[in-house]
Order: structure tokens, then sequence, then C-alpha cells
């Protein structure tokens, strides 16, 4: 339906950017309980952190970056268009161009955080 | 009016306390760009995360008072932008007593967030050296 509906690049960047959003809330919901959680019992911290090393968590985490750049990128469309509005008649090209950095930018990023998977480091 | 497609909130037209929200969710949202996607590229990039065990974090991380600054100023952009976004959210699907409730309830989620994290980035003893 996300896809079909008549809405375009324009609904699927603000449905996107909704959905990344609810999820990053969530994400700093349990990052802030975890760092809390290394000032009053460091040692069951570092036992949390084990999943994060993980590769599971690893896993996570790359899906993690990529909603966080997604929000990121989109975010600042959204200003540039807030406070330039000639350049709401350019959104789409706008929206592309953030898919273009956060694939440019993603993949090598993704790479560094899950190769420790198979060489093992 | 509706020309064109967009995908962020439209500037309130009623002035004050809203029109403050949505200005400040634009400025705490281009002080994340660049706090948050730094912090995300030093725990992942410049360091892997299996090496940051607290005592990590107490040496290195916020090894300074100058870190530790800068993750507060963090941390105060996040809770902000990030609970004031989930009531948006909360706005658009709820009414009446429920978007009361839940709207309470994410202040006051927001409250203990930035309570613990501010606590914990203060008191974090410096590593005896």
């Amino acid at each position: 339906m996300l896809f079909r509906y008549r809405g375009g690049e324009g609904m699927l960047a603000w449905a996107f950017h909704r959905i990344a959003g609810i999820a990053l809330w969530a994400f700093i919901l349990l990052h802030v309980l975890d760092i809390w959680l290394a000032g009053v019992n460091p040692d069951l911290y570092n036992e949390v952190l084990q999943l994060y090393a993980s590769p599971a968590g690893r896993v996570g985490e790359t899906l993690l970056g990529a909603a966080l750049l997604y929000h990121a990128l989109n975010g600042l469309r959204i200003i540039i268009m807030d406070f330039w509005p000639a350049m709401t008649r350019y959104h789409r090209q706008l929206w592309y161009a953030s898919w273009v950095i956060l694939f440019a930018v993603g993949i090598p990023g993704a790479y560094i955080i899950l190769s420790p998977i198979w060489t093992g480091a | 009016m509706k020309l064109y497609t967009r995908s962020g909130r439209a500037r309130p037209q009623s002035g004050g306390w809203e029109l403050a929200v949505w200005y400040i969710m634009r400025l705490t949202g281009l002080g994340l760009f660049v706090t948050a996607l730094a912090h995300y590229s030093v725990v992942h990039f410049v360091f892997d995360p299996a090496e940051q065990t607290a005592g990590w974090i107490a040496s290195e991380r916020w090894g300074s008072v100058a870190w530790r600054t800068v993750d507060w100023l963090m941390l105060s952009f996040v809770t902000f932008h990030a609970f004031m976004g989930m009531r948006t959210v909360v706005q658009d699907y709820t009414s009446g007593g429920v978007r009361t409730l839940l709207t309470m309830a994410l202040y006051a989620g927001a409250f203990v967030l930035f309570a613990m994290g501010t606590v914990v980035v203060a008191t974090m003893p410096f590593p005896v050296k």
C-alpha cells in the first residue's frame, strides 16, 4: 500500500522519516539506560556490551546507522525546504540525493562495522 | 498553499510555544546532525564496540571535561528532539484523554531520561592514573 498509494516520493520520504524517527527514539531509551548502567554497575554494563559486539548486535547497529543517516539527511532536506521554499520544487531530487549519499557513506560504513563477524576480530 | 509535496511539519501559524517548538526541532536537528553522526562515527569507525567497556568510557571517551560537555549537549538535543518528535506522532494518531495521557507520559519520560544521562555523565569518576 505504501508504494502504490499516490503520494509518491514526498510521502515515502515522510513515512521513512517517521519510522526511522520512532526507531531512533526507542534506541535512545535503551542507550541512555545502558550508559547509566556503566555508571552504577560497570560489571553488568560490560556484560551488556557483549551484545553490542556480537554478530547480531553488529547487524542491529548497521540498521541503526542506516536509520540515523536517513533521518539526518532527510531532516536536512526538510530544513532546506523550510528556509528556502524555492527548493520544494526539487524535493524529489533532494530525496534521491540523500539516498546517493546514504549508500555512498553507508556501504563502506557497514563493511567496517560488520567485518569483525567474519574476520573474528 | 499545498502546491508541493514536503515531509516536514508545516510551520505553525499560531506563534508562541508551538512555533518555538517548531524552530527548536530544527535547531536541535542541526545540532544532532553534527553531534550524533560524529558520535556514531567515533564509537563505530574510530573505535570498535568490542573494546568499549565501562573502564574505556571513563578513561577514553569521557577522559576530559570537554568530551563530557559535548556529550551532555548531545543528550540535551536528543531529549528534546526525540520526545517532541514522538509528541507529534502521538498528536497525529490520538485525541482526547489518550492524547493527554501519552503526552504527559512523554514529558515525564523525557525528564527521567535527561536526569539519568546527566547524572552518569557528571558523576562517572575519572580513572585514577
